[in-house]
């Protein structure tokens, strides 16, 4: 079979949907921060597939690199953010953080 | 290659000068631990010498390092409004007593608010989508730390976690549609998408999901409705110093992002002129359905469900959001006069939303209590303070001799200007909704009685001092307006725009 351009964007639009569905029905904090490192991913395929297909410059190709640098410095952060919540609620359930009036 | 970045080093000295006091407060923070005041001096200063720089040089106009950048007198304009909150923010930190219990961690603090500064300087002047996106997230990773700086308190932390997983979602979402816009397009620089739009060979239903995508990461920025679910836990966890800065600076910051975006990618460069009507734009994307739209949404919102908070940083937050709206209506018209109320907006806002900030900080010093039932009796009690959060939230509710009255003035004029009279009107219903809360912080502190036995409050001179700064100009603004408004007039040109 011969991979296209359409097979590419198929994947990360699944993609794209499994970490939209993961950041809003799961409520534990690591799972919805996985969600959204799937969504970085899908955006990441998207830019290699076009650049690669489109016969486009290497735009693409140098954003998908900075997005991976990103993708690391979020997750430090990110899992820092957690750590402290953990020690302060004793759980990373997103719900039962809510001290905050709504 | 190297020349060209050689030559665009000039244009970046106030950038440069931002970059270099992060790095000495942190050096110095390393070395003498105890010794907070002089971190806030360092951080002062070199904020101070940006802003002089950046003044200095008012008419630059050049694309910058490869064009990922531009200096143009709109991108110089946001800039002196996000240094100066910047600037009246870490001299508020200093009076703080939240933010100097931590005494350990001081320098981190100055250092995460100058980097928050300088990500939200390259934001203003991004011109491609991927510099925007970079310089969004350098400006969100700075403000998730800062939020929870207070390891120790619950509310800070939570208030971190929501504002991490709200910007997080959202900043990929908009990667996921700039990644579509791209596809489309071939470029990220919004001049070369401007082109290809003008053309009209892009496929309109692809190109309105990958702008509404890309609108999401905006929106949450500006913490516009639907998107500003964030906004109230989070102003109400932080640190009340870094709640002041994020609904001014973050929001000015997003703002200019969102203006540029709409301003270059749509324009139909190939119209002669441009007046001050609508702007010729592209067919195909409905962009002022979406805006009015976005507007009206969160203004209204933001007004009614601002009646019902106690908590005067959650009533802030809410009022923001409304804040946010009459903004966005000024962007609804499309014209220049409108991006030039907006502008004028900015600087009346970073006044009036400043200080009734400070405000509040300095009464939850003394009181420990952001509940506005607690304000009752506080008219006696401060009378200066009280007389200036009057002041302010007399401006922020749009009521002359202040100046939010003329912000708002000119938001108004500039819909009528363009026949949406029904917009110009639903604005004004708001503004008198908001009336009512605003005034019921006035009413608890003026005319009634303080529950406990009445001393007096003192503050010292210098907590007074920067008070008066932030309360003359919101008094002064609103009666000597013609300045600002050369100056809106001079700087709503962009690069690259006739």
């Amino acid at each position: 079979m011969h991979i296209t351009l359409t097979h590419y964007l198929l994947v990360s639009a699944a993609l794209f949907s499994f970490g939209v569905f993961a950041v809003i029905s799961k409520r534990n904090a690591i799972i919805v921060l996985m969600g959204i490192e799937l969504i970085l991913n899908s955006a990441n395929i998207n830019f290699l597939a076009f650049s690669r297909f489109g016969n486009l410059n290497m735009e693409g190709q140098m954003a998908a690199i900075f997005v991976i640098i990103l993708a690391a410095a979020e997750a430090a952060i990110a899992l820092a953010i957690v750590l402290n919540i953990f020690k302060r609620f004793n759980t990373v359930n997103v719900d039962e953080v809510s001290t905050l009036k709504d | 290659m190297i020349n060209q970045v050689l030559q665009s080093l000039p244009y970046i000295v106030p950038e440069l000068i931002v970059t270099g006091t992060l790095c000495l407060v942190l050096l110095l923070s390393l070395m003498m631990r105890k010794k907070s005041d002089l971190l806030v001096f360092v951080a002062a200063l070199g904020l101070f010498a940006a802003l002089a720089v950046l003044t200095s040089q008012p008419f630059a106009s050049a694309c910058l390092f490869f064009k990922m950048t531009v200096i143009d007198p709109f991108s110089q304009f946001f800039k002196l409004v996000i240094l100066f909150a910047a600037l009246i923010v870490v001299l508020m930190s200093r009076f703080s007593d939240e933010v100097n219990q931590i005494k350990k961690s001081l320098g981190e603090y100055y250092f995460l608010v100058v980097s928050m500064t300088l990500g939200m300087m390259f934001m203003v002047s991004a011109s491609n989508l991927l510099m925007m996106y970079l310089s969004l997230e350098l400006t969100s990773l700075t403000s998730y730390v800062v939020v929870g700086f207070i390891k120790q308190s619950k509310n800070s932390s939570e208030a971190s976690l929501k504002y991490l997983l709200y910007g997080a979602f959202s900043s990929g979402v908009m990667l996921y549609g700039i990644s579509i816009i791209y596809g489309l397009t071939g470029t990220m620089e919004l001049s070369g998408i401007n082109q290809v739009l003008a053309q009209g060979s892009a496929n309109t239903a692809m190109l309105l999901i990958g702008g509404i995508m890309l609108l999401v990461g905006f929106g949450y920025k500006i913490s516009a409705v639907p998107f500003h679910f964030w906004t109230p836990d989070v102003y109400e966890g932080a640190p009340t110093t870094i709640t002041a800065f994020l609904s001014v600076a973050s929001k000015a910051a997003g703002f200019a992002m969102l203006m540029r975006a709409l301003k270059i990618m749509f324009l139909d460069s190939s119209a002669l002129e441009i007046g001050n009507e609508f702007w010729p734009l592209i067919h195909g994307i409905p962009v002022v359905e979406i805006l009015s739209v976005l507007a009206v949404l969160t203004m209204t919102i933001g007004n009614l469900v601002a009646l019902w908070q106690d908590n005067v940083k959650r009533l802030l937050a809410y009022s923001s959001i409304a804040q946010a709206g009459y903004m966005l209506l000024g962007l609804a018209t499309i014209s220049n006069e409108g991006y030039s109320a907006v502008m004028l907006y900015f600087i009346v806002y970073l006044f009036m939303n400043l200080g009734a900030f400070y405000v509040a900080m300095l009464i939850s010093n003394t009181l420990g209590s952001e509940n506005i039932h607690d304000y009752k009796g506080l008219g006696r009690r401060a009378p200066f303070l009280s007389v200036s959060m009057a002041v302010f939230l007399v401006s922020l509710t749009g009521i002359p001799p202040t100046a939010g009255f003329i912000g708002k003035w000119m938001i108004f004029l500039s819909l009528i200007n363009v026949k949406m009279i029904g917009l110009a009107v639903i604005g004004v219903l708001n503004s008198v909704v908001s009336l009512y809360y605003y005034l019921r912080i006035v009413r608890n502190m003026f005319l009634h009685e303080g529950e406990k036995e009445e001393v007096a409050i003192r503050y010292p001179l210098a907590q007074q001092l920067l008070l008066l700064c932030l309360m003359v100009p919101t008094l002064y603004f609103g009666i000597f307006f013609n300045p600002l408004i050369e100056l809106v007039q001079f700087s709503v040109q962009m690069f690259g725009i006739k």
